[in-house]
């Protein structure tokens, strides 16, 4: 039986299910009770991580410092991460912010087949000295030896794990297993996974890719997160306690650190609804289904259609301005077509 | 073209760096080369996407000729297509262009910040004018459509970046139709292929440069830029949204404003449109362009180097015609 490193984004993803509008209090009992129950790593943040709070994808309640120093005052006996995608955090405006609240662990994430963007980051931080993970987003978007690729770049760059997240919650245990066991073949990298619910395999995925050798899994309480939520943490080291693997995690205490955040931090619990199940299908980004819902009410638009559309448009993490365009191509009727002509006339022009 | 004395990799030394800097040279130069045909010598540096491309779009110019095209591998895919255009390369970098400046009005800096740097080190001692592809921010600012006619006669020029060159101009236009305006933000979206290594590695500087343009142009207290790299195939077309956050929301002046100014940008580049005209959403002004490139050196999708590359050769041609003015008789017998 293995060793799993549970990382709890509870207070990072769970803020995209409240339009990242997580107060100083409720950052602080949950704090509070996940330190109670020994949860290793607690990450904290923007649900896209440093530097993200923006129009394009909401506004933070509480600044980046804010939110690490709450969270750092309460984690005494465990871990303090943070997570930066670079696109949106800076080295110097937000890597640096995280360092000096005194984050314990970081995680620099790129879109699953752009990892070169993370080189300077994670060297960075390396070279201060803090454990480095690289994050492998929209897992579902690149072909294996792909993932397998980018993985080793980062490993070249100083990560010590590689945590591939399935930002859709479009993969299904195959899809899974393929990824992890190719991962822990192909790279001397821990590796984790990130499961999300939009078809309710956040745990049973997350089993699969312990199968296969993964030894770091995020999940957060009630599944607090994006659209059809995380993996649902308590219920993820429950199973796992049962079939004997070693989590170090406290289950009582666990059990009520997911009763408060219930309590005070949960808007409505996260499940599969329709819109839910089709973002999933789609295999777009879970963080835009609160967008998505708002604009298609606005523009008298289908949110499933809308989220088809972007699914054909392959659209990934950060892009949530294109929900926009969408709709209102969807509200007038107009195909996003035009361009093809427009584009052979320019190079006629040109050459 | 009879430049064959400046191009092979590894030619002599023609100057020392410390004579031409004692001779005092004119800055910025003026224009007597016949064999260019009174146009402006340029230099570019940097033999990848953006390089490339700008290559390519200054050949077509009426007002400038590659001189020289430099970096540090014949083998790559831009000093091939240079070769094959029968333009004179060098391996040598900006050592290529030390050894030989007086051949020179003008290089284009188009490697990474980091060298971009380096570069203007040795460029400024040579009296050498420079237009900054990367986002180093060493000089002034400049947008085409904003502040053309201000930087005829700068020593260097910041063309800032994609993102920059291609959201600036419309958030400029949020600004001249609403009194308050607290924040503006830009999210640039391009192809992964067409984002090449140095634009990767300097990604921060990227972020950092955009955000000092909106300041500079818009005079707001907060701006944020957000970089995104797309790797879906068929490439996606290069997408910049504009938002910004104000009070009393003045639509139809705001659409008005933004028609005008999508209509000088296209002068210079002419795969500039509107995809989404400014809408009120949310709390929040958004609009968004497309730019699709003349698929120069990359297809059509990756119009983020045709924004950057065109508004570079417009300040390029912008300065020629100020120096062809200014000394037209020394022009005049150039050419004689």
């Amino acid at each position: 039986m293995a060793e799993i490193l549970i990382s709890d984004p509870t207070l990072r993803d769970g803020n995209h299910a409240v339009n990242h509008r997580l107060e100083p209090e409720q950052i602080r009992r949950y704090a509070a009770a996940a330190n109670a129950a020994r949860v290793p790593i607690v990450e904290v943040g923007h649900g896209n991580g440093l530097g993200a709070s923006s129009l394009q994808v909401g506004e933070s309640r509480c600044s980046d410092r804010e939110m690490l120093r709450i969270a750092r005052e309460q984690l005494t006996d465990v871990k303090l991460g943070a997570f930066g995608i670079p696109g949106f955090a800076t080295m110097r405006r937000d890597l640096d912010v995280a360092l000096e609240e005194g984050a314990d662990v970081f995680r620099v994430g790129a879109h699953c087949t752009e990892a070169d963007l993370t080189e300077r980051h994670i060297t960075y931080l390396c070279e201060v000295g803090k454990p480095v993970y690289g994050v492998l987003m929209m897992c579902h978007m690149c072909s294996v030896e792909r993932l397998v690729e980018e993985a080793r770049k980062m490993a070249s760059y100083g990560a010590s794990g590689a945590i591939v997240m399935d930002s859709a919650g479009a993969l299904l245990m195959d899809d899974v297993r393929a990824r992890v066991c190719a991962l822990v073949e192909g790279t001397d990298l821990t590796i984790g996974y990130h499961g999300h619910e939009n078809v309710s395999l956040g745990v049973a995925n997350s089993i699969a890719a312990v199968e296969e050798g993964a030894r770091i899994l995020d999940g957060t309480a009630r599944g607090f997160g994006a659209g059809a939520g995380n993996t649902q943490l308590e219920v993820l080291v429950a199973v796992l306690q049962r079939l004997g693997h070693e989590t170090g995690i406290d289950l009582y205490k666990l059990l009520e650190a997911a009763d408060l955040a219930e309590r005070e931090l949960v808007q409505t619990i996260p499940t599969t609804d329709s819109v839910t199940i089709v973002s999933g299908l789609a295999g777009v980004f879970s963080g835009y289904s609160k967008h998505v819902r708002r604009i298609a009410a606005e523009f008298g638009v289908d949110p499933r259609d809308v989220f088809f559309k972007l699914g054909e448009r392959e659209v990934i993490a950060g892009q949530e301005d294109v929900i926009l365009e969408v709709a209102a191509a969807l509200r007038d009727g107009v195909e996003i077509e035009v361009q093809v002509e427009l584009d052979v006339r320019i190079q006629e022009g040109v050459a | 073209m009879d430049q064959a004395s400046v191009a092979v990799a590894g030619a002599p030394a023609r100057a020392d760096v410390g004579d031409v800097r004692r001779e005092g040279r004119p800055r910025p130069r003026l224009v007597r080369s016949g064999a260019a045909g009174g146009r402006l010598r340029v230099a570019i540096i940097g033999t990848g996407n953006i390089g490339t491309d700008l290559l390519l779009k200054v050949q077509r110019s009426e007002l400038l000729e590659c001189a020289l095209f430099v970096g540090r591998n014949l083998g790559s895919t831009g000093m091939r297509k240079a070769i094959e255009l029968g333009v004179p390369v060098s391996d040598l970098s900006i050592d290529a262009i030390a050894d030989a400046p007086e051949e020179l009005d003008l290089v284009f800096d188009a490697t990474s910040a980091l060298d971009a740097r380096r570069h203007w080190e040795v460029l400024s001692a040579l009296g050498i004018p420079v237009i900054d592809l990367t986002p180093a921010k060493l000089g002034k600012l400049c947008i085409p459509a904003l502040n053309l006619a201000d930087c005829a006669h700068e020593p260097n020029l910041c063309m800032i970046t994609c993102g920059g060159q291609a959201a600036v101009p419309l958030a400029s236009c949020v600004i001249r139709t609403h009194a308050h305006v607290d924040y503006v933000e830009i999210v640039s979206t391009s192809a992964s292929r067409s984002v090449g290594p140095a634009t990767r590695i300097n990604i921060d500087e990227y972020l950092a440069t955009t955000e000092a343009a909106v300041r500079r142009f818009c005079a707001v207290p907060r701006a944020k830029t957000i970089l995104i790299v797309n790797p879906s195939s068929p490439p996606i077309t290069m997408q910049n949204t504009v938002f910004a956050k104000t009070d009393d929301v003045d639509l139809p002046a705001l659409c008005e404003a933004v028609e005008e100014m999508v209509a000088r940008v296209q002068r210079y580049v002419p795969g500039y449109r509107l995809v989404m005209p400014p809408l009120y959403e949310n709390g929040r002004i958004a609009m968004t362009v497309q730019i699709s490139g003349a698929g120069d050196y990359l297809p059509s999708y990756a119009g983020n180097l045709d924004i950057i590359t065109c508004a570079a050769v417009a300040a390029a041609e912008e300065r020629a015609r100020a120096l062809q003015g200014e000394s037209a008789p020394e022009a005049v017998r150039s050419h004689g």
